[in-house]
């Protein structure tokens, strides 16, 4: 029998199954829903055969990991050679907090630091700033200049391990205080290795935490790039994120089409400033939420890396196999949450970190089970920890590559998103781009609508969500013990960056920032002048205002 | 004779980011037929007052997940009372730990919704005490 003569008496036997088998079992037990659809409201049929993949070819679509189109994974064997970094984003009240806190997750078996910066950092107010009052060390460490960096990173080496940011307006200037460090440890720029969140552009219609206004924002994402590409080799200039998209409220599929489309305007930029494709692309890295949808996030993942794969060659004409590689951070997602029985969220997050991991990402950041209440306690984000290294370990999960693919139902829903993805790619070209669909607010109304109707889900009771809908209890006082950033961090950070005006050499801080206002007017690349304003300890607010005062600042396109 | 729409601003104090839970909740007041101002983010206790008096709003309510609340909220509160504002309803949502709700309704905050809370609820709350407000 030939292979489509097979694929026909199967296409055959299942019509006789839904019409035989089937109704006369339904007869007796209807289907818990008249329409079963996953969160990008794709159907999700009874059952999937060979009939739902005949159009896919293995060779093509699927192939092998570390070869073209890259849906089984960029590496070649995946987690038989290494797992998967357990990276936690960390950071609360001052650089001495964190530093303790990051030793403590390096002690219990951590692989890489991500720092969580605080709302004045992440915005680019110095501490003392009034925009900064009651938000200093809350939500992230603060860091107001190179010297709270310097204690953030006392007694680890930069050597020895790789380290994510999640900053982007100020990107920059944290990558210059990180080489400043480097410098000092002396290690050399080879050596340095990490990841600048320095994706501007999310920030506009998902994370909304921009001081610029797009373009300049855009142009200092291109420095970074540029520079990271002649002198940082093994630096991830931008990390494309999905993660906030997700977060304010998109869909799966839309977290996946609208990333995408940020990574293609940076590599447009980089293009635009005379950059070669193959020599920038392959450090371009990508971050995701995974969500509760188990094989909606499989499937995400899958098809984020062969979309992502086909651009390059197609759209870019990468060369090299790297250049094509979409290599991923995912963070378990925060908005599923519950801040009812909040040990249930341990449960969740583990379906998540099973998503991610079946999908094939390169880092994991696992959410603690406290975090729809507060900062994550010690105890909390030991355990969350724990999970990742439980599927690692325990769980068999990585003995071989890509376990799920061939799956009928995951290469149908790869496909699916991928296609949907590219109709969503098609449609933000014919706007213009980027920049006009956030101007003309599309971004922002997909994720506003997106977010509406899963909210409208759960308060019908179309979507039941344990714990918030269904399943509820009384609890007479909260189960869990909740982490609270002492109010007194404000005041000690506050005569830190007192002492440290008092303390440092007050010219040499002048004709920086003097030298950095006539710069950024000009098309030369900032980084080496921003690296000379850090390390003469100007703060982050004086660096960030003089760039104000040049590119001037955004102000919000309001969407509900 | 038609009943006055209830007018209401819908806030983000602080430097605060989070406004998915900001946006459902302003989207769910206008589809249940009230008039609803949203700010948009990073507004100070002053702008925030400003608008009300402005806007001349029944209601407001006020949204923060970055743990500044108890730096934020009283300076509203005081603002809204040096201002004469006392009629407005108050209410609050986000990520606040149950040892501060007591302090702000001591405060006049009404009432505060934490994670999970249905958009029904918030609309049945506003209905609910803003008539004797009125």
């Amino acid at each position: 029998m030939t292979d489509q003569e097979e694929l026909d008496k199967v296409i055959k036997e299942q019509e006789r199954w839904e019409e035989t088998t089937v109704p006369s079992w339904l007869k007796r037990h209807p289907e818990r829903k008249k329409k079963f659809h996953n969160i990008s409201e794709l159907p999700i049929r009874r059952l999937y055969t060979p009939a739902d993949t005949k159009n896919i070819s293995y060779l093509r679509d699927i192939g092998f990991s570390g070869e073209f189109p890259f849906t089984r994974g960029v590496h070649a064997t995946m987690y038989r050679g290494r797992l998967w970094t357990m990276r936690q984003f960390s950071g609360f009240g001052t650089a001495e907090q964190t530093n303790k806190r990051f030793k403590y997750l390096l002690k219990e078996g951590e692989t890489g630091l991500s720092i969580a910066f605080d709302y004045p950092t992440i915005m680019g107010y110095d501490s003392d700033d009034p925009m900064s009052i009651g938000e200093v060390g809350r939500c992230g460490v603060a860091i107001a200049s190179l010297k709270d960096f310097e204690t953030l990173f006392d007694g680890i080496p930069l050597d020895k391990v790789t380290t994510s940011m999640t900053i982007n307006g100020p990107a920059a200037m944290l990558l210059a205080m990180y080489i400043a460090i480097g410098d000092k440890q002396g290690v050399p720029y080879a050596v340095l290795g990490g990841t600048t969140q320095n994706d501007l552009l999310k920030e506009f219609f998902a994370q909304k935490l921009c001081i610029f206004p797009p373009r300049p924002s855009v142009k200092l994402v291109t420095d970074i790039v540029e520079f990271c590409t002649s002198n940082l080799p093994r630096w991830n200039p931008i990390s494309v994120s999905g993660y906030h998209i997700r977060e304010a409220g998109s869909n799966a599929l839309q977290e996946l089409a609208f990333t995408i489309y940020d990574g293609i305007s940076y590599v447009e930029a980089a293009l635009e400033r005379g950059l070669e494709v193959d020599e920038f692309a392959p450090r371009l890295s990508f971050f995701f939420a995974s969500h509760n949808d188990l094989f909606e996030e499989i499937a995400k993942f899958r098809a984020a890396r062969r979309l992502w794969a086909r651009l390059m060659k197609d759209r870019f004409h990468a060369r090299k196999a790297r250049s094509m590689w979409m290599r991923m951070h995912v963070q378990t997602s925060g908005c599923t949450l519950t801040a009812n029985q909040p040990l249930n969220n341990i449960i969740r997050v583990t379906i998540q970190s099973l998503a991610a991991i079946l999908g094939g990402t390169q880092s994991l950041h696992t959410n603690s089970h406290d975090e729809a209440l507060c900062l994550p306690s010690e105890k909390a984000v030991r355990i969350a920890l724990r999970i990742q290294q439980i599927i690692a370990h325990e769980s068999g999960v990585p003995n071989t590559i890509d376990p799920v693919g061939g799956s009928y139902y995951v290469e149908t829903l790869t496909n699916q998103l991928e296609e949907k993805a590219m109709d969503y790619i098609d449609k933000i070209d014919s706007m213009g781009g980027v920049y006009e669909a956030i101007e003309r607010g599309f971004f922002q109304k997909e994720i506003a609508d997106s977010a509406y109707k899963y909210q409208k889900e759960i308060d019908g009771n179309e979507r039941t969500l344990v714990s918030v809908n269904k399943y509820c209890i009384e609890e007479p006082e909260c189960p869990i013990e909740l982490l609270r950033v002492d109010p007194a961090v404000e005041e000690q950070q506050i005569s830190r960056l007192e002492k440290l005006r008092r303390e440092r050499n007050k010219t040499k801080v002048k004709q920086a920032l003097n030298k950095l206002h006539d710069e950024a007017d000009k098309n030369s690349n900032l980084m080496p002048t921003i690296i000379e304003t850090v390390k003469a300890y100007a703060t982050l607010g004086e660096i960030c205002s003089v760039l104000r005062g040049v590119y001037g600042e955004y102000k919000e396109l309001i969407v509900i | 004779m038609t009943e006055k729409k209830i007018r209401i601003l819908v806030a983000k104090p602080g430097l605060d980011s989070h406004d998915r839970g900001a946006k459902v909740v302003a989207r769910a007041l206008r589809d249940a037929g009230m008039e609803v101002i949203y700010t948009g983010l990073r507004q100070t206790p002053e702008q925030i007052v400003e608008t009300v008096l402005q806007e001349d709003v029944d209601v407001l309510g006020l949204s923060i997940l970055s743990g500044a609340h108890m730096t934020h909220f009283p300076k509203i509160m005081n603002l809204m009372k040096q201002k004469d504002l006392k009629d407005v309803l108050v209410f609050a949502g986000g990520i606040i730990p149950e040892e501060d709700i007591e302090p702000l309704q001591k405060l006049g905050i009404r009432e505060i919704f934490g994670p999970g809370t249905p958009t029904e609820t918030v609309i049945d709350f506003v209905k609910k005490n803003v008539q004797k407000s009125r």
